[in-house]
């Protein structure tokens, strides 16, 4: 009997975790460890953001599906892995501690045969001094998040039907956040619900990005087929913006928030401010901060991750110049290259660098975002971890069947830009591959006959359509496993 | 006379964009051809997810 452990049940996780347990059956053990008693579908916290959906359309609780599933789930976070074991057992182990009930601060030794770790993003507010829930901006990065943004969206909004003019700040909150999409998304939608209250004249929405230029979401930007032209997404979303009176500030990186006032730093190396009323600004990511051990207690951490705290894999780490980055640089297997039964899922795993340009301010401030990997992709290389696993486990394979790179995956990303059935519009745009690949495709990094960008009522049923597919998948309802990442 | 505040559309990123024209915002939300970019739209994602990995 093997015993796999999965640590968080985000996208990647929790999909690993169900298609490890459907494939292994009840001869092998799957285990989770999650510190938040919930899923999310993260896609949909920007309409709770607006008040369109509640935290518990967007959420469900966990125990119930592992329960079903016959996984065992326990509520705590990992501190540590050991991956060659301690003084005591050369058993590889994970250290967790339970954060909430009778065992809450208790430290638990797991032990593994495999272990995933889809620990996701840690929400680094920090690293912008006033950024944040707990102090001058909302998020909608978690659906408790996005419940707080609403409340404050509801006051500004209140304030201009009585009269008051407001400043709406949405963006990226640190120089080299990432998630543009999903702040874009929201802009989009608030913009959608002061017009729906005939506001306008009482808004001024602010876009303000730490892109070179708009419609870089973190990939470089892209291309699509459009109109008869071959456009770069960014007339895409300039187009986009100008059309819901959102006015922008771009290669602008936020370094520092007071109340009602962002402080950013531009490419050329002025320092600016930007007064707000409301300001939703995306904060950095990081890694869950995760150490490792070896057998003696020496600690290892810079063998398994990165600087940032993101999991070294399959990856090629060689520094070199944006100009000689390729494709093939992006992790297949997500396997660690020392310890080759742990993997990296999702967010957690380091990327071997950005895929947008990487740029520096004239104060010497690096200014670019971080890629995404969020979403689609997220749930791809959990399920081909998973595979991999249940491959090694059954057959004793020696060699990688499932493969998921970045570098030859496609995804969809559809922004909505309004919601309603009747009324609601989305951006929807797809791009194969998600990281460019300028050997394949010389002219224009990518596939261009497999780029759409189209805006319409369309794109937010599809939207509405993958909400409900999503979260049927997630909790296991019939067929299931039939529904694509 | 009333002074009517001009507005010139130039000088500033955000008038630089295109615009879509009444036309195209009639189409975007015409419920039958939107019905069909909704099949469409479906069919070519899943193709694209289909693919995506080995």
């Amino acid at each position: 009997m093997s015993k796999v452990v999965v640590l968080g049940a985000g996208i990647s996780g929790h999909t690993a975790a169900a298609f490890l347990k459907k494939k292994l059956g009840k001869k092998h053990e799957v285990v989770v460890v999650s510190p938040n008693s919930y899923y999310q579908w993260v896609p949909s916290n920007i309409w709770v953001g607006i008040g369109q959906m509640t935290i518990d359309q967007v959420r469900f609780k966990l125990d119930k599906v592992y329960k079903k599933w016959k996984i065992d789930y326990k509520q705590a976070k990992a501190i540590s892995i050991n991956p060659e074991g301690d003084a005591n057992s050369k058993r590889p182990f994970v250290s967790i501690e339970y954060v909430v009930g009778e065992k809450q601060g208790q430290i638990e030794k797991v032990d593994y045969d495999y272990l995933v770790n889809a620990t996701g993003p840690k929400l680094n507010f920090e690293a912008t001094p006033g950024l944040g829930p707990d102090q001058h901006t909302v998020s909608v990065c978690s659906y408790d998040h996005a419940a707080h943004a609403w409340e404050k969206l509801q006051e500004a909004l209140q304030k201009m039907e009585q009269g008051e003019h407001q400043t709406f700040l949405i963006g990226t909150g640190h120089r080299m956040a990432t998630c543009q999409g999903a702040a874009f998304e929201y802009a989009l939608n608030v913009a959608f619900e002061v017009k729906k209250r005939k506001l306008e004249h009482l808004a001024d929405i602010v876009w303000i990005t730490n892109e070179y230029e708009l419609g870089d979401f973190g990939m470089g930007g892209a291309f699509v087929k459009r109109g008869g032209y071959i456009t770069p997404t960014r007339v895409f979303a300039e187009s986009i913006l100008a059309e819901y009176g959102i006015r922008w500030i771009k290669k602008a990186g936020v370094y520092k928030v007071e109340e009602k006032l962002a402080h950013y730093e531009t490419l050329a190396g002025e320092y600016k401010t930007q007064k707000f009323d409301f300001a939703m600004l995306i904060p950095g990511f990081a890694g869950a901060g995760i150490k490792a051990f070896d057998a003696k207690g020496e600690d290892i951490t810079s063998v398994l991750f990165k600087p940032n705290g993101f999991m070294t894999v399959d990856a090629d780490y060689t520094a070199k110049p944006f100009e000689e980055w390729k494709a093939s640089d992006w992790p297949e297997t997500y396997e660690n290259p020392t310890y080759k039964n742990i993997f990296a899922a999702g967010i957690a795993f380091a990327p071997p660098h950005s895929i947008s340009k990487p740029m520096e301010t004239a104060n010497g401030n690096p200014m670019f975002p971080a890629p995404p990997r969020t979403g689609m992709p997220s749930g791809v290389i959990g399920k081909v971890i998973a595979l991999n696993i249940v491959d090694k486990i059954k057959k004793g394979a020696t060699t990688y069947k499932h493969r998921a790179s970045m570098g030859r995956m496609s995804a969809a990303c559809i922004v909505s830009a309004g919601y309603g059935i009747r009324h609601g519009q989305a951006a929807t745009m797809t791009v194969s591959p998600v990281v460019q690949d300028w050997e394949k495709y010389p002219d224009w990094g990518r596939d261009i006959n497999a780029t759409v960008g189209e805006v319409g009522l369309a794109g937010h049923w599809i939207k509405l359509f993958l909400h409900y597919m999503f979260m049927h998948k997630a909790k296991g309802y019939p067929f299931w496993w039939l529904l694509p990442e | 006379m009333e002074n009517k505040k001009i507005i010139v559309r130039g000088y500033k990123d955000e008038f630089y964009p295109p615009i879509p024209t009444r036309g195209t915002k009639f189409w975007r939300g015409c419920f039958i051809y939107q019905i069909y970019k909704f099949f469409v739209l479906n069919y070519k994602i899943m193709m694209m997810v289909v693919k995506g990995h080995s």
